[in-house]
């Protein structure tokens, strides 16, 4: 057994490790060196975490998208950012209208329930119909050809939206009864923050019961493992695509209006840099698995948000939020050498390969 | 020995293209025919989150060429546009356009000088000089610059003087004793918040953190979080409208930092940045030129905005616009040459160097006199305070808060 798995290193993974060691040992050393300088109390460190799951949910909502569609089409849709875009864009008009008529202020709880139901059927009807006209008529092509077109209708979708809405940014409206904090367990938390943390988990459970529990998500799982036998089997295939990316956008679109809350800006590109994210995230949760796309935008998350203060100041790099991203990425990167399927790929990467 | 060849041909292309600039000192002469236009060009940012700054410059430049009169000797004025998107990627993108078009004389760009530091060399490559109204970034006309940058002046303020006011303000009127400076890592925000530190350190003050965020970020709460662990009284964030508003809508909801005063500079002296951070951002401060200063024609400058355009500038650069787009016409004016069959013919070189020559320029902004490293300001630089009512009804503060002079 041990000289079976010698045989199988090559030099290339000894590299790797040694890469990937060295990174972790500058990650402890940083981390330790932090916490040591004392710079950060308890309460500082709890705020970190508290934006890096507010942040993560939203990536975790939009990774289970991409993570779908990879699943049943093993492809990436680039187009993804640009359906959770173009939710929130159009709802912000709804939002700006019932604002103007204190609609808003009013019935808070109505309104919020329109802005979900006007950005959550625009991206979806957007879902739909990118895969109805851009990706449905590829099918069987060879897998590069549905990957640029994925990028070619990313950026009709932007720029479609920057024709229709314009290139200026919109400010949300601000919702007064999610502004101010709540005290939970002696611990402060900005009101929107527990609404984007608990609409997102209650999302992504819906989810996960929709995909593991109906009848709909099993097609959609026999799907994923096998096209041919489940077309045998009588699964409506393209049925079953059809719906995925019914999905994925409803997921987008309520990611989306969960961003503007937090944010209150939307523009035509803010989905390129979140879509970017989230495919990360879904990389590192082991793309195709759907818990693990949760797990990976949560991680990722987190890591952006404590992972400068924690990892490099106490190594003394000066401006540590600019490599917020760097770091984001080399986790990626770490985690990629010793788990080359991602955090949960594992079964994946048995069954299909 | 084929290899051996390949790699020595290479060298030989890369040694004899590096080599060729040095050589071309003549930048050649632009013919326009009888009935052709004398074309130049701009380039501002005219998407995304900063389209204001880029449209306010744009109207500076148009309005300008109403009052020249439209026609240079006979010909008529044409205004063609790029888009510099407010990145390096976009700077390179638009004055490689720019820089195509052989028929172009003179450019009035960029707007942000994170687009001018790989744009002007392109243009200037081809033989067009351009004058940028907003790029103050000290980098861009320092005396070690480069020849590449012989074809590039401004009309802006040097941002070693913004900063240093910014300082001022806060050490001297404020009696602030400790600030946090935040930047972008775009080539503006990041000298101007090094400029301000380094005079605020000299003043006697104390910089308790120097952070700095990317351009696209959204989350600012951690990096907030973080500058408020050094107890700062006042947080300094020379960037742009779409960071800008994050951090200022985000500094009122992070512990340790609802009380910290906000002061900004003319990056995002704009409507849209108030439209962006909303009423947090009353009570804010902004460095940018004092429009009070300016002078005589500023009045009718603002009637004619207002009845072409039907609204108030919105961004601080308009009237710096509008006195580059004059100092080219007059330039040109000078060096072109009238022939007799109606063509004019304009040398590219005559024309920098008659720009260079600018002296006692009556403009907007001041009287402009142009040094050797292209800087043609007369810089007064005010700052501003934010009310409510500039939020609520989306108007720039018009008159100065505090001023150095």
């Amino acid at each position: 057994m041990f000289q079976r798995w010698k045989d199988s290193i090559t030099p290339t993974d000894i590299v790797m490790w040694m890469i990937g060691g060295s990174m972790l040992l500058m990650i402890v050393w940083g981390s330790v060196a932090t916490l040591v300088e004392g710079k950060y109390t308890g309460r500082h460190w709890v705020d970190f975490v508290i934006f890096g799951l507010a942040q993560g949910s939203i990536y975790a909502l939009i990774a289970t998208g991409y993570t779908m569609v990879y699943g049943v089409l093993r492809m990436i849709n680039f187009a993804h950012g640009e359906v959770f875009m173009s939710g929130p864009f159009t709802a912000y008009y709804a939002a700006a209208a019932m604002y103007r008529t204190d609609f808003l202020d009013n019935h808070p709880f109505m309104a919020l329930m329109v802005i979900f139901l006007v950005a959550m059927s625009v991206s979806t009807t957007i879902a739909f119909f990118l895969e109805k006209v851009a990706y449905r008529p590829l099918r069987g092509a060879p897998r590069l050809i549905p990957l640029i077109t994925a990028i070619g209708a990313s950026f009709f979708l932007q720029y479609l939206f920057r024709g229709l809405y314009g290139s200026g940014v919109q400010a949300y409206p601000v919702i007064k009864v999610l502004e101010g904090q709540w005290m939970i367990f002696g611990i402060r938390i900005l009101k929107f923050q527990v609404v984007v943390i608990l609409a997102a988990i209650l999302l992504m459970v819906g989810l996960y019961s929709f995909i593991m529990l109906t009848r709909v998500g099993k097609a959609i799982r026999a799907v994923s493992e096998d096209k041919e036998a489940s077309a045998l089997m009588g699964i409506n295939v393209d049925g079953m695509i059809s719906t995925t990316f019914v999905i994925g956008g409803m997921a987008a679109g309520a990611a989306g209006v969960l961003y503007a809350l937090m944010f209150k800006q939307v523009h035509f590109f803010m989905g390129f840099i979140p879509g970017i994210k989230a495919f990360t995230a879904a990389v590192l949760g082991g793309i195709g698995n759907i818990p693990g796309a949760m797990l990976g935008g949560i991680f990722l998350g987190l890591i952006e948000s404590v992972g400068p203060s924690l990892f490099l100041d106490g190594l003394g790099i000066p401006a540590p939020y600019q490599l917020k991203d760097a770091i984001a990425f080399t986790m990626l990167v770490l985690v990629l050498i010793f788990r080359p399927t991602g955090i949960m790929g594992e079964r994946l990467a048995v069954k299909k390969a | 020995m084929r290899r051996l060849l390949t790699i020595l041909l290479v060298f030989g292309i890369i040694i004899g293209l590096t080599a060729m600039p040095a050589v071309a000192a003549d930048k050649g002469v632009v013919k326009i025919r009888k009935g052709e236009p004398v074309h130049i060009a701009y380039w501002f940012v005219i998407s995304g989150a900063n389209t204001s700054l880029g449209m306010d410059t744009v109207r500076g430049c148009e309005i300008a060429i109403d009052d020249f009169g439209g026609k240079l000797k006979g010909h008529p004025v044409k205004l063609s546009g790029q888009d510099e998107m407010c990145n390096p990627e976009g700077g390179q993108a638009a004055s490689s356009k720019i820089a195509s078009d052989p028929s172009i004389l003179a450019a009035i760009g960029s707007n942000c000088s994170s687009a001018a530091t790989p744009g002007a060399p392109i243009l200037w490559g081809a033989g067009i000089p351009t004058v940028s109204p907003s790029n103050t970034s000290p980098t861009l006309t320092a005396a070690d610059r480069g020849e590449e940058f012989n074809g590039y002046l401004r009309t802006a303020h040097n941002d070693t003087i913004q900063g240093a006011v910014g300082a001022q303000f806060a050490f001297n009127k404020l009696k602030i004793k400790r600030a946090a400076t935040v930047h972008d890592g775009s080539v503006y925000a990041e000298q101007l918040a090094n400029v301000f530190a380094k005079t605020f350190k000299e003043l006697g003050g104390t910089i308790t953190a120097q952070e700095a965020v990317n351009a696209g970020d959204t989350d600012m709460r951690p990096v907030l979080t973080s500058i408020s662990t050094g107890k700062p009284e006042l947080l300094y964030l020379p960037i742009f409208i779409a960071e800008g508003g994050f951090i200022t809508r985000q500094s009122k909801e992070v512990a340790g930092m609802e009380k910290v005063k906000l002061m900004g500079a003319d990056g995002i002296f704009s409507p849209d940045f108030y439209k962006a951070a909303g009423e947090a951002a009353v009570g804010m401060y902004h460095t940018s030129p004092d429009f009070t200063a300016f002078g005589s024609g500023y009045k009718k400058f603002l009637t004619a905005h207002k009845d072409r355009y039907g609204m108030a500038p919105e961004a601080p650069f308009h009237a710096h616009s509008y006195d580059a787009t004059m100092l080219i016409l007059n330039a040109i004016d000078k060096v072109a040459v009238q022939h007799d069959d109606g063509s004019l013919t304009v040398d590219r070189m005559k024309l920098r160097d008659q720009l260079y020559a600018t002296k006692d320029f009556k403009g907007l902004t001041g009287t402009l006199n142009c040094n050797e490293n292209g800087d043609c300001a007369d810089p007064r630089i005010a700052v501003y305070e934010t009310n409510i009512d500039n939020v609520k009804k989306g108007l720039m503060p018009t008159t100065p808060f505090w001023k150095p002079y």
